[in-house]
């Protein structure tokens, strides 16, 4: 049911509403919190948590268990790839640039290698 | 030419200030922080500058990743480019995307948006300080929090505290403005590269997405649950999937969260204690 929303405009009347009520009015409730709330308190600590853990989770789903192109690369490759972000980015002191194209250069490179 | 001339707008046109921006390249740090009367063009201009920056070359590449990845599960080119200006916010687009494409529910897919949103308050409640003295128009503040996303969000708070307090909000417009076209062109060149390239290049550009939010999360993990939410959500995204599918992420937040947040929290207790 949901497979023509990709491509109709119902789709592009849905990604506009959800943007609205489920995910712009967070940016406007930190805008009305922002003049009085303490930006330290345990419950934004809390919602940081999630958030973190949400995203962390989107990110091992992605490289695990990939759609398309991605899913044509080998687990081992994917995981390899993914590490190796992870050391050039610590090993560059913490250079975001050099961690995200490092790591996809190496995908690039090992599935060139592995052919 | 010094930009003394930039200085005192007495109706500078506006090519004497682009070629000021070519000949003052070294000097825009001085140029910023001069609290006398600036040109608002120029200072806006300068905050699209930042676009051209590091941070914003992965937040492009990172677009076009998305674009790659909306063109793989089967999106339109218009849907992929709108999805990405109403948003301003790669992972509740790729959580969405994702849920319609394998066609889970509606109300799951906006539930999930809407926990991936939650993480804006608090940047929000971090960022409108440093724009805010005198208050700014609502229509001003409204258009700065849709900019408020990681990379910009990051790029504010380096930046912001260097300039003249009247002149932040107009910077941090001329950020999210350049930021925001970065993606649109992105997206859109993601998109097209998707269908045209090498099966291997593709996959790199998808593989761009997952990186970015993993090292941007590291980037900005403080304190102890911070870094237990991102080891415990990364752990439990995959069994949930196969466990949850649909709910996967809001289960994966919710609980890795509050996990992360009690023994981060009993962690933090046990130093002290020490202490």
């Amino acid at each position: 049911m949901t497979d023509g929303l990709l491509t109709s405009p119902e789709g592009t009347l849905l990604i506009l509403v959800i943007a609205i009520l489920a995910h712009e009015p967070f940016r406007w409730l930190g805008l009305y919190l922002g003049h009085g709330i303490d930006a330290q308190s345990e419950i934004f600590a809390w919602v940081r948590a999630v958030a973190t853990a949400l995203v962390a989770g989107l990110v091992t789903r992605l490289v695990l268990f990939p759609v398309g192109a991605l899913a044509e690369v080998p687990l081992l490759i994917r995981c390899t790839a993914f590490a190796a972000g992870i050391g050039i980015y610590l090993g560059t002191n913490k250079h975001l640039g050099a961690g995200v194209f490092g790591s996809a250069t190496a995908l690039l490179a090992m599935q060139f290698l592995t052919q | 030419m010094s930009f003394s001339i930039l200085s005192q707008p007495t109706r500078v046109e506006f090519s004497t200030v682009t070629e000021g921006v070519k000949q003052e390249k070294t000097s825009q740090a001085n140029d910023l922080a001069n609290p006398g009367k600036v040109h608002a063009n120029w200072t806006f201009i300068q905050g699209m500058r930042v676009a051209l920056s590091t941070p914003g070359a992965i937040l492009m590449a990172s677009s076009g990743g998305f674009g790659a990845l909306a063109n793989d599960a089967g999106m339109s080119l218009f849907n992929a480019i709108f999805m990405m200006a109403v948003f301003f916010a790669l992972p509740a687009q790729v959580v969405l995307m994702d849920q319609l494409a394998r066609g889970g529910s509606i109300i799951g897919g906006a539930l999930a948006v809407g926990l991936t949103g939650v993480r804006l308050v608090p940047m929000m409640v971090t960022i409108m300080p440093l724009l805010g003295k005198p208050r700014p128009a609502l229509s001003r503040r409204l258009a700065a929090a849709h900019f408020v996303a990681i990379t910009a969000w990051l790029e504010g708070l380096r930046l912001l505290p260097k300039l003249p307090e009247n002149r932040r909000m107009t910077f941090f417009l001329g950020i999210g403005t350049g930021m925001s076209a970065a993606t649109l062109m992105g997206t859109a060149l993601g998109f097209e590269l998707a269908g045209s390239v090498p099966l291997a290049i593709s996959a790199g550009l998808l593989f761009l997405t997952p990186i970015y939010f993993f090292l941007s999360l590291m980037a900005a993990a403080r304190l102890t649950m911070d870094w237990l939410a991102l080891v415990i959500g990364s752990l439990l995204g995959p069994p949930l999937f196969v466990l949850t599918p649909g709910l996967d992420l809001l289960f994966a937040g919710l609980i890795g969260g509050t996990v992360a947040y009690v023994a981060g929290r009993r962690f933090d207790g046990i130093l002290e204690e020490e202490e």
